[in-house]
């Protein structure tokens, strides 16, 4: 993969504050077909983006032009959870998010997003809906994402840290990804595979 | 002496190769199963990065999300499906790893072949890029989903990197009322701690009730740790255990079979040790259950109604209303009686020997309802021949029900069967997210028996009055 990192992010955000969102609506089963990680972008939330007849519809977020330059995806509590595929985390990317901000989250797909480069950061309940009521009062509103200090800020100076673990912190910031240390431990893991055979 | 430790613990220190400060556990995979839908990427990465899999006995794939149920001898028509199957032949023979394609008497769903060849054991590590990976932690092992990229991590290099999760213990005790079965249980649990109420935790089931139960019924509860958040579930292995791997395919033989059984004795969870979280149910509490909504947290006992907006918490009433307009249904309404369109019996948590056994012997002798469809696919090749050789064919056959070639099929309606927009099923499967059968499908999760009686009936139905 290329050496993508994240470190600092302002940018605008999309609003969905529907708690639970699941898997199989951030990128439904039947676009699960492509054999690369390109172009999931295109049905990321299918379902609610899109009619039947493939025409837009009106009053998704994503078709609000409004939000166009997003960034940052803000949702509700428990985002992403349901099925494993790592094509949920591609299609985010793919659209071009570099942040979910949510108040809570599924454990596969934060650790799906952090392996592409998307940051999960999740914040307080009552900071969600601080969020969620800034979007509302100004759509065109900036909101600092900084990994270094852990910390998201909006446009009216309101602030909140959030966790990352510091490996995961460092491979963001740095553009590493796992295979690269476990590579580096392969004659550990040889003895133990020899021993455990 | 050493202090208390859970299974859980036990299982996982014995697979750690690296502890590093400031790195998450590598932990070394045991056993790694692949399918065509989350593989592709992760053997293109193997390839850029110019390596090999690290050892291609530990990794065993099969060919079980895109493909038909119907005629699964010819070509698979769909163009994307049909590419995606091809390509993982062409990765597995490029990397010399063992494929279960279809046509071969070894294919079926991931999750239902591994425990049914013997290659899903007890104190093992188990992951495949697909979340109910967790069915395996019947058997007493460590088995969860993993995304694509941690695929590749194990094909390059048998391990992946994570942290510890919590534990809890979920104890079951008492009996099951008539009527009650594994799918009931997990169901009832999922509705009481909700759809992310056991996230960050590593689950283990005990109690008498479990210990009562066959490996297809922990089977089925271990798979849907997952809806409740929980990266997975896992029972300790008894006798039960070990008499179902005995004699399997990949299963130790002989001697070596004794000696392993000596070992996996010895995997429990000792007593005093501590979990995060405890939780106590009492077998006599669960009703046969059913789903109203579209998260698997959102069911009920099949006695009770849907819940009334006062019930809802006030940051929970938009998404409630969203889902309940999604099915087509009203605060307070009884489920029985509903009319339903479609029947599927199938998927990783309901399609073994033993729920088509379950089902055939309630339809025996009766038809199914006019206007509804039904479906039953089994989990396996293997698991349509035994039902072949007892003659439940010929049982579903006489009732009007499809017995197709197996697959994932419309647990997630990725090759063609599909539930139609608007139209209610009743599934045995584990998802009722929106649009999980098909595009503005409607799910009602329940069990394999539950399902039998809204197939002959044509509607929801409370299974303690017909069995
Ligand atoms: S049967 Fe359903 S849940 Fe199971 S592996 Fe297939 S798609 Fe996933």
């Amino acid at each position: 993969m290329s050496k993508e990192t994240f470190t600092k992010l302002t940018a605008t955000a999309a609003p969905l504050p529907i708690e639970n969102i699941d898997t199989d609506q951030i990128i439904p089963a039947r676009f699960l077909k492509a054999t690369t990680r390109e172009g999931f972008g295109d049905n990321l939330f299918r379902d609610w983006r899109y009619n039947a007849d493939d025409t837009p519809k009106a009053d998704f977020v994503l078709n609000n032009l409004t939000y166009a330059d997003a960034r940052i995806l803000v949702a509700g509590k428990n985002f992403g959870m349901g099925s494993s595929r790592e094509h949920a985390a591609w299609a985010i990317h793919d659209y071009g998010f570099k942040v979910v901000i949510s108040s809570f989250f599924a454990d596969i797909f934060k650790n799906n997003a952090l392996n592409n480069f998307v940051l999960p950061a999740q914040v307080s309940d009552a900071f969600l809906a601080e969020i969620f009521k800034a979007i509302d009062a100004d759509p065109h509103t900036l909101i600092t994402v900084d990994l270094a200090n852990q910390t998201i800020t909006l446009a009216n100076g309101l602030s909140e840290s959030f966790d990352i673990n510091t490996y995961k912190k460092t491979c963001l910031m740095n553009g590493y990804d796992d295979i690269d240390y476990l590579l580096s431990l392969k004659e550990d893991i040889k003895q133990f595979d020899l021993a455990h055979a | 002496m050493s202090t208390p430790t859970t299974l859980f613990d036990k299982i996982w220190d014995a697979h750690v190769v690296k502890r590093a400060e400031g790195h998450p556990d590598a932990l070394f995979i045991d056993r790694h199963f692949i399918h065509e839908v989350t593989s592709p990427q992760a053997f293109d990465g193997l390839r850029k990065r110019g390596i090999s899999v690290f050892n291609i006995g530990r990794t065993t794939a099969t060919a079980d999300h895109n493909v038909p149920t119907k005629d699964q001898h010819l070509p698979i028509k769909e163009a994307l499906s049909r590419h995606q199957v091809e390509t993982l032949r062409k990765n597995c023979a490029d990397f010399g790893i063992e494929l279960y394609d279809l046509g071969h008497p070894f294919q079926g769903i991931v999750h239902i072949i591994g425990p049914e060849l013997g290659l899903t054991q007890p104190g093992m590590t188990i992951v495949c890029g697909d979340s109910h990976t967790s069915t395996h932690g019947a058997f007493g092992n460590i088995a969860f989903g993993i995304g694509t990229s941690e695929v590749e991590q194990v094909l390059a290099t048998q391990c992946i990197l994570q942290y510890k999760p919590k534990r809890m213990r979920i104890s079951i005790n008492g009996k099951l009322g008539k009527g009650v079965t594994s799918k009931d249980i997990i169901l009832y649990i999922i509705s009481k701690i909700s759809a992310s109420g056991a996230t960050g935790y590593f689950v283990e089931y005990a109690g008498d009730t479990i210990e009562s139960l066959s490996m297809e019924a922990r089977m089925t509860i271990c798979n849907m740790s997952i809806e409740m958040g929980a990266r997975g579930g896992l029972i300790a292995p008894d006798e039960t255990t070990f008499n179902y791997i005995r004699g399997r395919r990949f299963a130790p033989q002989g001697e070596a079979f004794d000696k392993a059984v000596e070992t996996w004795r010895t995997l429990k969870t000792d007593e005093g040790a501590t979990f995060d979280r405890e939780l106590n149910i009492n077998a006599e509490d669960i009703e046969p259950m059913i789903t109203y909504g579209t998260n698997p947290g959102m069911g009920i006992g099949i006695s009770h109604q849907v819940p009334n907006l006062s019930d809802i918490p006030e940051s929970e009433l938009a998404s409630y209303t969203k889902s309940l307009a999604y099915m087509g249904l009203e605060p307070g309404m009884d489920l029985v009686g509903k009319p339903v369109d479609y029947v599927f019996i199938g998927s990783c948590t309901n399609a073994r020997i033993e729920d088509l056994r379950q089902v055939a012997e309630f339809v025996k002798g009766k038809q199914k309802a006019d206007g509804v469809e039904v479906w039953i696919v089994p989990g396996s090749v293997q698991v349509a021949n035994q039902a072949k050789a007892e003659g439940l064919d010929k049982v579903f056959a006489a009732a009007g029900f499809e017995l197709r070639d197996p697959g994932c099929s419309a647990c997630l309606g990725m090759n063609e069967d599909k539930i139609p927009a608007g139209k209610y099923c009743v599934s045995t499967s584990n998802r009722n997210f929106e649009g999980r059968q098909g595009p503005q499908s409607r799910t009602f999760l329940a069990s394999p028996l539950t399902a039998a009686v809204a197939a002959v009936t044509g509607k929801v139905q409370d299974v303690r009055e017909f069995v």
